[in-house]
Formats: structure tokens, C-alpha cells, sequence
């Protein structure tokens, strides 16, 4: 059995766009991948937004059967713990901070039974968690909220359509100060493909696409 | 300048109710606006604010009423099923003359409706929030920097006519994410009100909040009287966006969310050479029939669109007062109408070559 990869963090920190990203990658390389929606907090702008894109890179995707519908039952599916059995790599795209993380808590034997990796995702440009401490802080809530414990950073640092080169670099002391308050490595620092190619320097650099948008920047 | 942040919009309206003053804020979970009431139950204890959950809307809303007598800077949000259970509320706070600031992050309706963005309750908001005759003050931010902006205006505007003020927003435009710039909080002191119920402390006479009148005409006199403010109001606050309009063959008008979605529109027909323009009313209440009337002589057909049936399409209507035809598109339930949808429908508006 491959990875078991959970994706937390913040509201708005970019755990969607991240686990969006990483589940397209994972396929491409040849890798079976089954994404699930975990989030019970967020009406819109999740994961399930982008079945379509997901299903034609050949992803499976398992979502909370009243996702994107008029009614606000977050209720979870009972497929969610098939995908624990699941061969391939499954990444669960949980809802953000502790209260979101708190669905993880109903499957912490299982997760733990299969092993994982908890990639908590920062944002140094997100209100309310710019502050390293704050990040921190909001970390050690989802770990106990889920009872699980976060085993990397991904420095997802960025304005939307407004990142610049300079906002990923600039970010790059609060990912470390993030580190050292954690005692967690960063695994990753994303950027906008687009800006990629000028942000070479940076170590374990992760070009994503920003595939979550608004309707009029479609 | 202070640095951006990314923001919800809901977050956004938080914060700025906080920059602005606002220490007292009473509200009842509902979707799509529940993050407004998380992000208060976050800080409002961390700066010696009230944060409450009451145990109803109809609760919420008398909670409200109490602390804007007393003198206090205080807001509420809902959105709109918890609207209409707070409307008794609101036409109190209008007929005590008590300022406050209501939210509304519009959802599918009637009824129970549903979560996804909507925008019919313009009716509502701009023509009967509650019983009685009177009007509240209505805006409607686009961008989640304007939700910014526009809440210490609202604050303001209510404070200085005394009288409640609602930011109509969306289930869209709270639940998305912008960069913003945050306001300082301000230091300037907020107004004196002289006519609250904070304590005579052995000095004035007693202030008293009421909205019930014995005799008729004292009512009447007193209704008069603040049909006087609102036309004072109508004269000198209206705003609204005008994009591309001085030449403007097809005036597109849309608020808010859908508003977006017609500038990306207005965008493509005019790459194509269609002279499309947009006017976005940013008050709804007073209603910017002046920016409307200011489009009419190029002209050559309005297009009103909304994510309703078709509600402000009447004020539209009764600005350009029959001078030029207004036709209209919306999507309803939920449902947003997708750029390429409004380009057609300017299109068929005679913009098509």
C-alpha cells in the first residue's frame, strides 16, 4: 500500500488547490490516486468543484454526499473508509482549522493503522495566520482536534492572482520561523507555475495551477 | 500602506466592523454567513468586545436593539431566511431612530431555499426589511475589499441619521478569497450621541428609546420627519460605479456578485465592438437613479442582471422612466449566470453586429 497523504490547515490557507495539484502530479505519473472531499465545514470552493478535472486525469474522487447541493448536512460517506484500504495513493482534503479537522478524528485508527503523512498547509499572507505563531498555534489545534500529528509544512504562501515572485521569497522567513516553533520540516513552498521558472533557487520548490477560481475568472 | 492579506469576504466584514468601532456584536449561525460570526467569536473576546450567540435571530436582533440604545457601536448578520425572522427587529430600530449594522449574505429562496449564493432578497432590503413606513440604508460591496470600505461608511452613515444600515452581500462574495488592505483601527472618536440611554448620572433627564406613539398625528408628524432625512439622503448619498458607460449603447446594471461576472462580460462585447457599459449601484438604498438617468441619452437599451428573478430591474425601470427599453437576465435558486451567458444576452439586446 502507498501513501496515505492528509492535507490541513487554515480556511483559505490553499489545502484545496494544494491536494487538487498533488492528486493531478500523482496521476501523471503513472500512479493510482483517490482524493476525498473530508471538508464538513466550507459550502463552496472544495474539492468537489473539480470532479470533472479530477476523473479525466483518472483520479477517483470521494465526496460528502450532499456536497454542492442546497442542503447543509455535512455528513460523510461511507466510501471514505473503502479509501482506507484502497492500493494507491489516497489524499484526504480536510476542512480547515480544528473544527474541520475534527472529521479526521472518526478515522484516526484507521489512518494510523495504514500510516500517514499530515501536511499542514501555511499561507503568510492569510489573516489571522500570517504570524508565525499564530500558524503554529492553529497547528497544534488541528493536531488535537484530529488526533493526529502533523509530520510537515507546506509553504503555500500567496495573493491569488496578485503573486509575485517577491511574495513566494518573501514568505521564505516565516516558513522557517514556522519550522523552528514546530520542529517540522518544510516540505514544500508552492508557486504559481507561471512564476516557476523565476523562483528556481527555492529548495523543493512546487510549481501548482490555481485551479480554484471564482466565476468570472474562469 | 498596510500589507494585503488574503480575506474572506465574510472574514472582511469582521475585521472592518472591529476597525470601525463596532465592540458588540450579537448573531445566530446560518449559512452561507457563519464565518462573519466565527471570526467575531475569535476576536471580539480578545479586545474586550461582546460576542453572543443568542438563541434566535428574533433574540439577536431585541439584543441589538438594547445595546444601540444604550449608545454602543453594535451589528448583527444573518443571512436570508434569518433576515426575515429579524425583521420585526429592524423596523423597531427604525422606529426608535437607533442606528445598528445588519448583514445579510443572501441564499437561495423563499423559504428554507438553499445554501448557494443568491440575490432576491433586494426586495426585501430596499422596500421592506420590516413593517411600517421607513427605509434603512442599503449596500452593496463587490469585492471583498469594498465589503472593507463599506463598512465603516455604513457605521457612519447610520450614525449620522440615525437609523439601522444593511450590507447586502452574497453567498458568493462571502465565501470567496481577495487580498485586501486592511484599515487602521481608527482613533478618531465616534460620535457623541447625546440621545442614549447610558446613565444620567444624576445630571440630564432621562433619554427614552421607543417606537410607540399615543396619538396619530404625532406618529404622522414624526414619519414626516424622517421622510425629510431620507430625501436628504437620496440627494446626497447615492454611489454607484459607472465602467465604460460615456459611450455606452447596451448599460448593463448589475450589484454585487453578478456585477462581476457583467464586467467580465462588458469586457469581451466591447473586444468584440460592442458598446457595452456597466453601471454598478453600490447604494441600493438610496438607489443611484441619477448615474442611471446620466446613461440614458447614448443608450439604446438597459440590461438589468441579477441573480434573482428580477428585482432591481424596477428601480431601473423607474429611473429610466420609459425613456429606453430595460430588459433583464437572471439566474435563480443558487444558480450564477456564467460570463458567456451575459455576453449573449447583450448581444441579443442589439449589440450583435
Amino acid at each position: 500500500m502507498e501513501r496515505l497523504t492528509i492535507i490541513t490547515g487554515h480556511y483559505g490557507s490553499g489545502k484545496t488547490t494544494f491536494a487538487l495539484n498533488l492528486a493531478c502530479d500523482l496521476a501523471a505519473a503513472g500512479k493510482a490516486v483517490t482524493i476525498v472531499d473530508l471538508d464538513i465545514v466550507n459550502p463552496y470552493f472544495r474539492t468537489e468543484d473539480h470532479r470533472a478535472m479530477l476523473e479525466s486525469h483518472g483520479v477517483t474522487v470521494i465526496s460528502p454526499p450532499y456536497a454542492n447541493t442546497n442542503l447543509d448536512l455535512p455528513g460523510l460517506s461511507a466510501q471514505i473508509y473503502g479509501a482506507f484500504e484502497r492500493a494507491g495513493e489516497v489524499i484526504l482534503d480536510v476542512g480547515g482549522d480544528d473544527a474541520g479537522a475534527t472529521a479526521l478524528g472518526r478515522f484516526t485508527r484507521q489512518i494510523e493503522q495504514r500510516g500517514y503523512e499530515m501536511l499542514c498547509v501555511i499561507n503568510a499572507r492569510r489573516n489571522l495566520t500570517a504570524e508565525p505563531e499564530q500558524a503554529a498555534e492553529l497547528l497544534r489545534e488541528i493536531e488535537q482536534a484530529s488526533r493526529l500529528k502533523t509530520t510537515a509544512l507546506v509553504n503555500n504562501t500567496h495573493l491569488k492572482q496578485f503573486t509575485e515572485p517577491k511574495t513566494v521569497r518573501d514568505s521564505l522567513p516565516f516558513a522557517a520561523e514556522v519550522s523552528r516553533l514546530t520542529g517540522l520540516p518544510v516540505r514544500y513552498t508552492t508557486a504559481p507555475k507561471a512564476l516557476a521558472e523565476q523562483l528556481r533557487e527555492i529548495p523543493n520548490l512546487y510549481p501548482v495551477e490555481p485551479f480554484v477560481r471564482t466565476p468570472w475568472e474562469s | 500602506m498596510a500589507e494585503k492579506v488574503l480575506m474572506k469576504g465574510n472574514e472582511a466584514l469582521a475585521e472592518a466592523a472591529i476597525a470601525a468601532g463596532c465592540r458588540h456584536f450579537f448573531g445566530y449561525p446560518i449559512t452561507p454567513q457563519t464565518e462573519v460570526a466565527a471570526y467575531m467569536s475569535k476576536r471580539m473576546p480578545k479586545i474586550g468586545g461582546t460576542y453572543l450567540q443568542a438563541e434566535s435571530e428574533v433574540a439577536a436582533i431585541n439584543m441589538v436593539y438594547g445595546a444601540s440604545s444604550a449608545g454602543m457601536r453594535v451589528m448583527t448578520s444573518s443571512s436570508s431566511p434569518g433576515i426575515s425572522l429579524k425583521s420585526e427587529g429592524i423596523s423597531y430600530l427604525a422606529g426608535a431612530d437607533l442606528p445598528a449594522l445588519i448583514i445579510n449574505v443572501q441564499r437561495g429562496g423563499p423559504g428554507l431555499g438553499g445554501i448557494q449564493p443568491s440575490q432576491s432578497d433586494y426586495w426585501q432590503a430596499t422596500r421592506a426589511t420590516g413593517h411600517g413606513d421607513f427605509h434603512i440604508l442599503v449596500f452593496a460591496p463587490s469585492t471583498v475589499q469594498e465589503m472593507v470600505d463599506l463598512v465603516s461608511d455604513a457605521f457612519d452613515l447610520g450614525d449620522q441619521y440615525r437609523m439601522p444600515a444593511m450590507i447586502l452581500s452574497d453567498g458568493m462574495l462571502g465565501q470567496m478569497m481577495e487580498p485586501v488592505v486592511l484599515p487602521e483601527a481608527s482613533d478618531k472618536p465616534l460620535p457623541e450621541k447625546p440621545w442614549a440611554t447610558n446613565g444620567t448620572k444624576g445630571g440630564r433627564p432621562h433619554n427614552i428609546i421607543n417606537s410607540l406613539y399615543i396619538t396619530p398625528t404625532e406618529l404622522e408628524q414624526l414619519v414626516f420627519e424622517r421622510f425629510k432625512k431620507y430625501d436628504e439622503i437620496k440627494d446626497k448619498h447615492q454611489k454607484a460605479e459607472c465602467y465604460l458607460t460615456d459611450d455606452a449603447e447596451i448599460v448593463v446594471v448589475a450589484y454585487g456578485a453578478s456585477s462581476r461576472i457583467a464586467r467580465s462580460a462588458v469586457n469581451t462585447a466591447r473586444e468584440q465592438g460592442i458598446k457595452a457599459g456597466l453601471i454598478r449601484p453600490i447604494t441600493l438604498w438610496p438607489f443611484p437613479d441619477k448615474a442611471i438617468k446620466a446613461a440614458v441619452p447614448t443608450a439604446k437599451q438597459f440590461l438589468c442582471v441579477e441573480m434573482s428573478m428580477g428585482q432591481m430591474v424596477d428601480d431601473v425601470r423607474l429611473a429610466v422612466n420609459g425613456a429606453k427599453p430595460v430588459a433583464f437576465y437572471g439566474r435563480t435558486g443558487g444558480v450564477i449566470p456564467t460570463p458567456a451567458e451575459v455576453l449573449d444576452q447583450i448581444k441579443k439586446s442589439g449589440g450583435a453586429e
